[in-house]
């Protein structure tokens, strides 16, 4: 019944790309007018705002353009493929954080989910996400990025982010018609940053879940809960056409993948012998500090893609470096705030506790890195890193076993850092013309701190409350229908010989490994 | 035939296995084990759950040498791995009914 289930998924799954396959190639995107010629057209109501540099250039402009586009492009693709191998640093962490006789069962997770994500979102997630629609969800283009689109031309308002093309957007992805890049361009950045979201989860459910069920949620997940809340706040729904901002993700990405996560290990319950009669946590440390240590830096490598990427566009080079530099103070202070608070009241400097801190304050900068100054940039990362301490020793306290710390970084600090935009927000209602938030892809709101800041928990409230809802329902409809725990025996003898018939380590014996 | 079985300290094994080497042994076999006597082990914390390190790393040593040079070897590796602190470990002696070489088929003190 259960493998039924799994392959009727997959099936299905690949069975839905094999029309858009045959298919011949969707209609090509308008074509882009010569803008000599548009700017030459003489019964346009009102003269685009680069019609005169346009004229003047000539037949100059189309090579600026597409210089300009082909720049903006590059720095989109390259962060998103910086943000591609996040993959790397997560596999990496999490199977250094897990025990020897999982770590083929984590790494596969990893790669399935990565190739699940990309499918759901090409196949109807991208759609969902960015298509115009209603406030709730996307309801045009929604399969395989098919929709009319004529990216890069931009959208009414966005003109100066190309001066040199008086092309105007026409299409149905408008919400993201300010960005001066292909189409592709946008959807593999875009996919990154779900593929983000659910490997997330991953971490917290490791070492008892089934990968079959895994694959299931993921498939949800990225196709339908992950596209809901990211139209809501990035794709012209209700959330970001009312003030709530989330730069690179917060939100969008890690709480997301946190309440799932969550959801996740509220259902499967905790590893076997993770708690004792009397409640007490017993440690299950990881298996190699190094891969764990070295998957962090290449997240925080990465993290310099996410983050300054999400400006989707090259050209603002003072936003960018301001981005980059808030990114990586908050990576710093994260990891000092947990080195401390771990200090403290655990005695010793754990490096586990001080990796998490570092995501922990990436995490956090995630949404506010392009609102705020960079010493609020410092202390937003500190104070993630405190919370990430008291956090994992919370969910220790409510029996909530989250092996590799997931829940701690990306729910409760994805919280943190979206309402830690409102806190410190730098806008122009208290600071004018010297504002912050007065880029493009930062657009401002013109609400004080405060404002902002219940309207970011408006959206905290909104998005967790689906997210979490849904995500119940999905990990409980799946345990009835296929269970998504490994048996006793399974578990005991450890995932990578139950659920692959492998060993990562085939010659070493290990003494008295539980 | 006498058996002698040794739980040393880790960083004890060069000099135990050079000491026994000076007094003309040539052969030994060593595994990597986990123990304790009445050392006790202690606490330490990992991700904010205690827990107590009881077994602590050690070697071990086996090597079976004829009667005649039992002494000198007990004594030369008891000397070598003697820290003076506590856990030094133990060595012991039990006799062997036969040992057998493999590739000559050699037996007794032959093989040894």
């Amino acid at each position: 019944m259960k493998k039924l289930i799994l392959s009727l998924t997959l099936f299905s799954l690949l069975a839905g790309t094999v029309p858009a396959v045959l298919a011949a190639d969707p209609p090509a995107a308008a074509p882009a007018a010569a803008p000599a010629a548009a700017a030459a057209a003489p019964a346009a109501p009102a003269k685009h705002p680069n019609a005169e540099l346009v004229e003047k250039l000539g037949p100059a402009a189309a090579p600026q353009s597409d210089l300009r586009v082909g720049l903006d492009t590059l720095w989109v693709l390259v962060a998103g493929m910086l943000v591609f191998f996040m993959n790397t640093g997560f596999g990496m962490v999490e199977s250094g954080l897990c025990r020897a006789k999982n770590c083929v069962n984590i790494l596969a997770k990893n790669f399935v989910v990565f190739a699940i994500a990309t499918m759901s979102f090409w196949v109807i997630g991208w759609g969902l996400m960015f298509g115009d629609g209603s406030g709730f969800m996307g309801k045009e283009g929604l399969w395989f990025v098919s929709g009319a689109d004529n990216s890069p031309a931009l959208g009414k308002g966005y003109e100066a982010m190309n001066p040199f093309s008086t092309t105007e957007y026409s299409g149905v992805y408008a919400a993201i018609n300010w960005s001066p890049v292909p189409l592709w361009a946008k959807f593999f950045f875009q996919l990154v940053f779900a593929g983000t979201a659910a490997t997330i989860v991953s971490g917290a459910v490791a070492e008892r879940i089934k990968f079959s069920s895994f694959i299931v949620f993921s498939v949800v997940l990225v196709a339908i809960m992950y596209p809901i809340t990211g139209h809501w706040i990035w794709g012209g729904g209700f959330l970001g056409a009312n003030n709530f901002r989330d730069f690179a993700g917060s939100t969008v990405v890690h709480s997301v993948g946190g309440w799932a996560a969550l959801a996740g290990a509220i259902v499967l319950g905790p590893r076997l012998g993770k708690f004792g009669s009397d409640g007490k946590a017993r440690p299950l440390p990881g298996h190699n500090m190094t891969s764990a240590a070295l998957g962090v830096f290449i997240l925080w490598l990465g993290w310099f893609g996410f983050n300054p990427g999400s400006t989707m566009a090259a050209m603002n080079g003072s936003a960018i470096s301001h981005i980059l530099v808030n990114t990586n103070i908050a990576a710093v202070t994260g990891s000092l705030g947990a080195l401390i608070t771990a200090w403290v009241l655990l005695k010793k400097p754990d490096l586990s506790m001080v990796l998490n801190g570092c995501l922990a304050g990436l995490v956090a900068i995630t949404a506010p890195c392009a609102f705020v100054s960079i010493g609020s940039g410092a202390i937003i990362g500190f104070i993630a890193g405190v919370i990430v301490v008291l956090s994992v020793l919370f969910f220790d306290k409510v029996r909530v076993d989250d092996p590799v710390g997931a829940i701690s970084v990306h729910l409760v600090n994805g919280v943190w850092g979206t309402l830690a935009l409102g806190l410190f927000y730098h806008g122009k209602k208290q600071f004018g013309d010297s504002a912050i938030a007065n880029t493009v892809a930062a657009l401002d709101t013109g609400l004080t701190r405060m404002e902002q800041v219940m309207v970011q928990l408006k959206g905290i409230v909104a998005v967790g409350a689906f997210t979490l809802v849904a995500s119940l329902a999905v990990w409980f409809i799946l345990k009835a229908v296929m269970g998504i725990r490994v048996s006793p025996e399974e578990e005991t003898e450890g995932l990578d010989i139950g659920e692959h018939g492998n060993e990562a380590y085939p010659n070493f014996q290990s003494v008295g490994g539980k | 035939m006498k058996k002698i079985e040794a739980i040393i300290k880790p960083f004890k094994l060069e000099e135990v296995k050079d000491a026994l080497s000076d007094i003309g042994v040539e052969g030994m076999t060593v595994t990597e084990v986990k123990g304790f006597g009445r050392q006790k082990g202690h606490t330490e914390i990992y991700r904010g759950s205690e827990y107590t390190v009881d077994f602590l790393p050690k070697i071990k040593l086996e090597l079976v040498l004829p009667d005649a040079r039992v002494d000198a070897a007990v004594a030369a590796m008891v000397k070598a791995a003697k820290t003076g602190k506590i856990g030094d470990g133990k060595v012991f002696v039990s006799p062997v009914d036969d040992a057998i070489r493999i590739r000559t088929d050699e037996k007794g003190d032959a093989a040894i």
